[in-house]
């Protein structure tokens, strides 16, 4: 990134809401049916049927906007937002435009130790359309399919202020909505399903001046990483084109992840006229102030409350705070370990690290391993009692992760026992030290990297069995005794 | 007189006294049908065998409550599982529902029995039903002439004895113009009245469901029926709905009744103004108070209206798009062509008219001007009605500014066709009930009587419809329609 310019990024973020059906009718959300069975006339866009709006989704919204810090006006109404797509089949969706129903939030992310509060310019309530299934590429396909059992499940659109700077920021800025969302029980936030989903608008300025430059939307950004990366590359384009005298274009781009590019979608000119306009089908929606301080009253613990009591309840750092805290399941993971097991920042240190690496290595989410918080707790206590070295610890967490069995039973069958006996490490330690006299000269002479070699020559002997914290000790012990 | 002649409460009382069937009364409707409809034309749709079949079944049971075995016609707008819906379009010229319109399954647990869908003119938008996609409607008074419309089919189909009653939709008049035009009484209750579930779409925020039908009482006995809340329409208030049959008792001592001036201009033909002053003063020989009143803004009305219906209907027909019912093109060589082709084809050239006007009004940089300014009279508007309502209890004004005109006579002229509605349309635009009953007569053409009553009180319309009524003979006159 060019130092004399800046990056300026918006996010508009797709939340698909967890209920049980759908926004205006009474199909069912529930994602992976057979195609077209979750339908009904409502959502299918028949002659003459109306839309009646689900109560669950307004209290969700509400939800959201309050963990947004939003203001919730006392009126809200729908709008008509029209275009023609067989993925439409009102050839309009329920959407709200000049009313949402939050407006005026924000949320504080925490970049490189450095916190900063992104504005949510708003919240609203609309509905999400179906799903077209080509035969191949969209361009050659000899038909397409209709499956419309996506079509009325109820989304909110969280649109940010363009306060973010850089890739870091939105990225965190998602991952922070992302956990809140999480929390607030409002979103399963699963980007890979879609029902999470995230369009980038960016544009660069030289650094100090006032004015936004022209703007770019991104579509496609299916995961975090992918985010960040088209940032970037759309922020390098556009400094590039700036720097070559070229004048950029408003538009709508996609991006490729094979390729890890942007690619030109439809310009400023091609772009839709929605035409909206207030939905008669339904009314404006009044929402009391009891009716939110009801949604208030019962309100979950949200990431920063939980991190702070993370904090200073048992003396975390606030990154591991941080960390422990980007989802629900994650945070209950580390609640139940502590129940059972008194040391925070060793829980955390294994959680953050061995766990956490086994995790993404195979894109999984804490919830769905099969580590049970009880599990790692068993284990953390054989650390402790000496049963195994921390080292054999990895070895039974990566065995805990893949089977499933508990520590106890893999630490049998695998004979994963700690040799902590101190006439046969006295033993073994000897004999390597006798056979070994030059580099016993090394080690008088003060190299330190001599111990290294025999403290590795007897974990070799016992093939890592052998309790590292003993053996540390007497090795010292017999070499400081050599005369 | 014949059953096909009578009106549902007589019909009521002779099911309930076992003088005949319901199977007797569905067979002399089919007669009647089969020996005018052939002039007439109203009907789209017959459902002879599922009608006699559905007689005999509640002659079997014996039990004669409601409207339990008295026929009844639908504006072939209202959605009617395993009949066709067509909406007066070859768009929906195959549609098959599998669902029913609220109005209509409200009338089916009673046991009223279907007899067919009626003609319209395309999507409900027109005022001659001869914007049908399928052919026009003759009215019985005289068959060179149009009924009215868009419920055209409805209104001469009750005229010509075809059926006692009928369902028709009302968003600028639609309703009460065909009634005025072929002597019948039609009433649009108040927006959100009647449930507009499975109504085939127009205008969503003017569309009302209402009756037309032989007399008074036979509208406010079916109102009562199809008025009231909804779960299924979100618009439809959830208000108790009152007896209406129960307040038709004549006395309409101290009523005030109030008569715009503006209703009363150039425009409406001499003999109409003349048949509304001599049922004004009817109404003082009654006991009312009777005033001239002021509504400034109406004027605007028609101009507000053709902005905002169309707009909404732009949005509303979007959905006919060949993809998952109705018309296709299936010669099209890409989606494009085929949403555009399938369009094109499909919808009758006052449609596309305006589906253009309101895609126009609505989009980026015109609605300001358009869509939202004609909100904001469509707010004067209803102002208006407010003031007067403050110290009258009822509004008097003629249906329409001509009789039924000559089929074809205006069709190549929308200008003309529109100004149809300039007595019916602030109505709507204000959202309020409005009634036509029969008042007489001009070379032969019945002339009709508007009522305009405060929000959600059609109880006090059909009053004073009620008294008139019967102290007139308009509403017992039939057309000869050339049949013995």
């Amino acid at each position: 990134m060019s130092k004399d310019y800046e990056v300026v990024i918006g996010l508009e973020v797709h939340a698909e809401l967890k209920t049980q059906t759908k926004i205006f009718c009474s199909c069912s959300t529930a994602f992976g049916a057979e195609p077209n069975t979750q339908t009904c006339p409502i959502c299918a866009g028949f002659p003459g049927v109306l839309p009646v709006l689900n109560k669950k989704v307004v209290d969700l919204a509400i939800t959201t906007g309050l963990a947004l810090n939003c203001e919730i006006p006392n009126i809200c109404k729908f709008d008509r937002k029209n275009y023609f797509y067989p993925d439409s089949p009102k050839a309009y969706q329920i959407s709200q435009f000049d009313m949402p129903i939050c407006i005026n939030g924000y949320l504080d992310i925490d970049v490189e130790g450095r916190r900063k509060r992104i504005g949510i310019n708003r919240v609203h309530m609309e509905e999400d359309a179906g799903k077209l299934v080509h035969q191949g590429d969209i361009t050659t396909t000899p038909f397409s399919l209709v499956d419309l059992n996506r079509c009325g499940i109820p989304l909110l659109e969280i649109v940010s202020e363009p306060d973010m700077r850089s890739a870091q920021e939105a990225r965190a800025y998602m991952e922070k909505l992302r956990a809140m969302l999480l929390f607030a029980g409002v979103s399963d936030c699963k980007m890979q399903e879609g029902s999470l989903r995230c369009d980038a608008n960016v544009s660069v300025r030289p650094i100090g001046q006032v004015e936004f430059g022209t703007r770019t939307e991104i579509k496609n950004l299916n995961s975090f990483r992918a985010l960040e990366r088209a940032i970037e590359y759309e922020a390098a384009r556009h400094i590039e084109a700036i720097k070559g005298g070229e004048t950029l274009v408003q538009e709508t781009r996609t991006w490729d992840e094979e390729k890890q590019l942007t690619r030109s979608m439809r310009s400023k000119e091609e772009a839709h006229d929605y035409r909206y306009f207030p939905e008669p089908d339904l009314l404006p929606l009044k929402i009391s102030q009891e009716w939110v301080n009801s949604i208030r009253a019962a309100f979950p613990e949200m990431p920063e409350q939980a991190q702070k009591r993370l904090v200073e309840e048992y003396g975390l750092p606030e990154y591991d705070a941080q960390i422990l805290t980007l989802t629900p399941d994650s945070l209950a993971f580390f609640d139940q370990c502590l129940k059972q097991y008194p040391d925070a920042k060793t829980i955390s240190n294994w959680m953050m690290g061995e766990f956490n690496r086994l995790l993404n290595q195979n894109n999984m989410e804490i919830g769905e391993s099969k580590v049970t918080a009880a599990g790692l707790v068993q284990m953390l206590k054989s650390i402790d009692d000496g049963t195994i070295s921390g080292k054999m610890a990895k070895m039974v967490l990566e065995e805990m992760f893949a089977t499933g069995n508990c520590p106890e039973v893999i630490i049998r069958e695998k004979g994963l026992v700690q040799i902590s006996d101190e006439g046969t490490l006295l033993t073994l330690i000897d004999d390597i030290i006798k056979t070994n006299p030059k580099v016993v000269e090394d080690y008088k002479s003060g190299k330190e990297k001599a111990f290294g070699f025999f403290a590795g020559q007897i974990m070799k002997a016992t093939q890592g069995q052998a309790n590292p914290t003993l053996v540390n000790k007497l090795l010292k012990d017999r070499l400081n005794h050599i005369q | 007189m014949e059953l096909f002649e009578l009106t549902v409460h007589a019909l009521q009382q002779k099911l309930a006294s076992r003088q005949v069937s319901s199977e007797e009364i569905v067979k002399s409707i089919f007669a009647r049908i089969n020996k005018v409809d052939d002039k007439v034309k109203a009907f789209i749709t017959l459902t002879e065998e599922d009608a006699l079949n559905k007689a005999r079944e509640v002659d079997n049971a014996g039990q004669y409550k409601g409207i339990a075995g008295i026929p009844l016609g639908l504006k072939d707008l209202f959605c009617t599982p395993g009949v066709n819906t067509t909406c007066g379009s070859k768009m929906l010229a195959d549609f098959v529902p599998t669902y029913a319109s609220t109005a209509f399954r409200r009338l089916e647990e009673q046991q009223g029995i279907l007899a067919g869908k009626l003609n319209m003119d395309e999507f409900a938008m027109g005022s001659s039903t001869e914007n049908s996609s399928f052919f026009a409607t003759c009215n019985p008074w005289d068959l060179t002439r149009v009924p009215g419309g868009s419920s055209g089919g409805s209104a001469a189909a009750v005229s010509a004895d075809e059926v006692p009653f009928s369902l028709g939709t009302d968003t600028g008049g639609s309703i009460r113009q065909p009634a005025s035009f072929c002597g019948v009484v039609g009433m649009k209750p108040t927006y959100g009245r009647v449930s507009r579930w499975g109504v085939i779409a127009f205008a969503s925020s003017l569309d009302q469901v209402g009756v037309i039908s032989k007399d008074v009482y036979d509208n406010a006995l079916i109102m009562k029926i199809i008025a009231g809340h909804d779960h299924l329409d979100s618009t439809s208030a959830a208000l108790d709905v009152p007896d209406y049959t129960a307040c038709l008792d004549g006395d309409i001592k101290g009523l005030r009744v109030a008569y715009p001036q503006e209703y009363f201009g150039s425009g409406v033909d001499a003999a109409i103004k003349d048949a509304i002053k001599k049922a004004l003063l009817k109404y003082e020989e009654l006991g009312a108070i009777v005033e001239e009143v002021s509504l400034p803004h109406s004027e605007y009305a028609l101009p507000a209206y053709y902005l905002v219906a169309p707009a909404e209907a732009s949005a509303n027909l979007a959905r006919f798009d060949g993809v998952r019912y109705g018309y296709r093109d299936n010669e099209a060589e890409n989606m494009e062509a085929m949403f555009s082709q399938t369009r094109c084809q499909g919808f009758g050239d006052e449609v596309k008219r305006r589906i253009m006007l309101g895609t126009y009004a609505l989009s980026s940089g015109y609605y300001d001007a358009y869509y939202l300014k004609a909100l904001k009279v469509r707010r004067l508007i209803a102002d208006d009605f407010t003031r007067v309502f403050k110290d009258f209890d009822i509004i008097v004004a003629p249906t329409t500014p001509t009789t039924a005109f000559k089929l074809g006579k205006q069709s190549g002229d929308p200008l003309t066709l529109y100004m149809n509605d300039i007595l019916t349309v602030p109505v709507n635009m204000a959202g309020l009930p409005g009634m036509s009953i029969p008042c007489g007569f001009d070379q032969g053409m019945p002339i009709g009587m508007q009522i305009i009553g405060k929000a959600f009180d059609e109880a006090t319309i059909y009053k004073a419809a009620y008294a008139y009524e019967q102290s007139t003979n308009f509403h017992t006159m039939k057309p000869a329609l050339g049949v013995e």
